[in-house]
């Protein structure tokens, strides 16, 4: 990984004021999707595409290439502006998001665009589709590592921890999953739908190495990533706490926008205070 | 009379028929399989012996990956193996995978693309014992409505062995339906098998009906055409070993033939071998049919022979089934 520089640190947080743009813009024109997930995890995505991810956007398929596997795969709407940004395809196709015949499909799907790691949508499946992955790393004596997004919701379904216990038997050094703890589902906050606290504590009883950020902070989750690596003979957990649709005030830690449309209007008011931000970003640089 | 072409045990009518169950099959081919190619890997949920993964387990211990009672975990490790290169092989009991896992296997396994090979055990009701919970009547259903996937039932532990070996070869997702108790040997290694041939097994001169099955009930359609034929009722037995993609030409052909159709298949009706076949007959060549198979009810413990007794899948059932169809069609 390249240092982070004072430079670098800024086209960082330009570019995740970039993606929660285009989220708004590809959501509100799509008439539907999921909006609060992306936009907070608008920095770990950029985090990964722009500084952390070994990767080729024009080989996609590059056999060494780190692997990003989306586990919960509505929000895929920040991993189509991430990839689209990083050069996987035209940024222009982002507005084609959830229509008839396009490749950026409501659900990530495998194989039909490129970057996309596996077919995601149904929840809790993500990380033991990685575990499978690094796994087959193992076997072949591969280098690269195996990177799962995931949200905290999931942690409810029972395949979620099925594979939290295999990780921890097959010792996958190069296993790293990104909880999204943004506290929000479609019902309600999460710890009132089903507590999931003590959090932390339960990935560490599962022998997982734990690390916990702010999710907003690109210092953060780039030494997060730097400490997973290193970390050989345990898979580790990096949860990430952010605020659910950060960056719009309105939208801020509401789950009702965990799903919700927008009304006429409100697509502009939220891509206002977006630009607004990214005058603070470039100024704060200055 | 018996096809010469399919060349199959000549001792199949026999008393002392050599029988074995077709799950010892699947643990030969997995190995072979595993012989053949390095990129073969099994995963078991705790059923390593009676899924018969033990031989593989033990020659190549470093490609096999014990999940524990994880059904869903394993389909989805899986997948994630099946997206990197890998041939993934994984056992529990049908009820369970596919059972408790479709979802897993239809979003990570069909739709996904991944080249896993879906091994279900414990299917039908001569399971036996354990009871209904543990007899799966409904994985061909659940596994041939899923785009992307093909469905492999072989007849006896031969061909399941060839039907493993197989399987490693073609690209794609692929489930393998197996058995627990001994059945007949019915083929021999010279049997050919081809994934996505329907193969004809008893050939009378002029023949009134149709019988087409799967499984090892296949071996009481033989006994049944058998006994059809003292009758002076001529049968064609056709083994329908891929029943996703079914060999529609063949079938249509052969029923446009014989004018009559009884399918036998130890699974619902509904959705399995029979579904399969009336939509292939209502579509080209409407056909009087009647069908062999659990008629939309669970079993229950028992001995397999008892079962098989009990929910009318003897050859006396199916010659009278025959007879019906052929009545229906005059």
């Amino acid at each position: 990984m390249e240092s982070l520089t004072e430079d670098k640190l800024k086209s960082l947080e330009l570019m995740a004021n970039r993606l929660r743009e285009d989220i708004i813009k590809m959501v509100s024109h799509a008439g539907s999707g999921h909006i609060a997930g992306p936009l907070d995890m608008a920095e770990i995505f950029t985090a990964f595409y722009f500084h952390i991810l070994r990767h080729d956007p024009k080989h996609p398929n590059w056999p060494d290439r780190d692997r990003l596997v989306l586990s919960n795969g509505h929000i895929c709407p920040v991993q189509y502006a991430a990839l689209a940004h990083a050069g996987y395809f035209p940024v222009e196709e982002l507005r084609t998001l959830r229509q008839l015949g396009t490749r950026l499909q409501g659900h990530p799907h495998r194989g039909i665009l490129p970057g996309i790691e596996t077919t995601s949508g149904p929840l809790g499946s993500g990380i033991s589709q990685a575990e499978g992955i690094a796994l087959a790393a193992r076997l072949d004596g591969k280098k690269y590592q195996v990177y799962c997004m995931t949200s905290d919701g999931e942690h409810e379904e029972g395949n979620t921890w099925e594979a939290i216990q295999f990780a921890a038997k097959y010792k996958l050094g190069n296993l790293t999953v990104v909880v999204d703890r943004n506290n929000i589902q479609i019902d309600g906050f999460v710890e009132k739908i089903m507590p999931l606290e003590p959090f932390a504590e339960k990935y560490a009883a599962h022998n997982w190495n734990v690390v916990e950020i702010d999710g907003h902070n690109f210092e953060e989750i780039i030494a997060a990533a730097a400490e997973a690596r290193a970390v050989h003979d345990q898979p580790t957990v990096i949860i990430a706490h952010t605020l659910p649709g950060k960056g719009v005030d309105f939208m801020e830690n509401n789950y009702l926008w965990h799903s919700k449309t927008f009304k006429p209007g409100e697509a502009e008011k939220a891509l206002d205070e977006l630009r607004t931000l990214r005058g603070k970003i470039r100024s704060e640089h200055e | 009379m018996l096809n010469p072409e399919a060349k199959l045990n000549p001792k199949l009518f026999d008393d002392d028929v050599a029988q074995a169950p077709t799950r010892d099959g699947f643990g030969e081919g997995l190995v072979l399989a595993g012989d053949a190619n390095v990129n073969v890997v099994a995963l078991c949920a705790d059923l390593t012996e009676s899924t018969r993964n033990e031989a593989f387990a033990k020659k190549y211990p470093e490609r096999f990956f014990e999940l524990g009672v994880a059904e869903q975990n394993m389909a989805t490790v899986a997948a994630g193996m099946g997206v990197t290169g890998k041939i993934p092989f994984i056992s529990s009991y049908a009820t369970f995978s596919p059972g408790r896992n479709w979802e897993q296997i239809r979003t990570t396994i069909a739709y996904n693309n991944a080249n896993v090979k879906v091994a279900g055990h414990h299917t039908g009701i001569s399971v036996g014992p354990d009871g209904a919970t543990h007899q799966a009547t409904e994985d061909i259903a659940l596994m041939r409505v899923m785009p992307n996937i093909k469905v492999l039932v072989p007849c006896d532990a031969v061909e399941a062995r060839k039907a493993t070996v197989a399987a490693a070869q073609v690209w794609g997702p692929i489930y393998l339906r197996f058995q627990r108790e001994k059945t007949p040997v019915m083929t021999t290694d010279e049997t050919p098998f081809i994934p996505g041939k329907a193969q004809i097994f008893w050939q009378s001169k002029k023949p009134e009906v149709l019988i087409i099955g799967c499984g090892g009930l296949l071996y009481n359609a033989l006994l049944a055409a058998r006994e059809l034929e003292k009758e002076k009722i001529g049968a064609v037995v056709v083994n329908c070993a891929t029943i996703k993609p079914i060999d529609d030409k063949k079938i249509v052909e052969l029923a446009k033939k014989c004018g009559a159709v009884v399918t036998v298949e130890e699974h619902q009706v509904e959705g399995g071998l029979a579904g399969a076949v009336a939509e292939v007959l209502a579509k080209h060549a409407p056909t009087p049919m009647e069908s062999i198979g659990m008629q939309d009810t669970f079993g229950e413990s028992g001995a397999p022979e008892a079962l098989i007794q009990k929910y009318g899948m003897a050859p006396k059932d199916i010659v009278a089934a025959a007879k019906k169809a052929i009545r229906r069609g005059k």
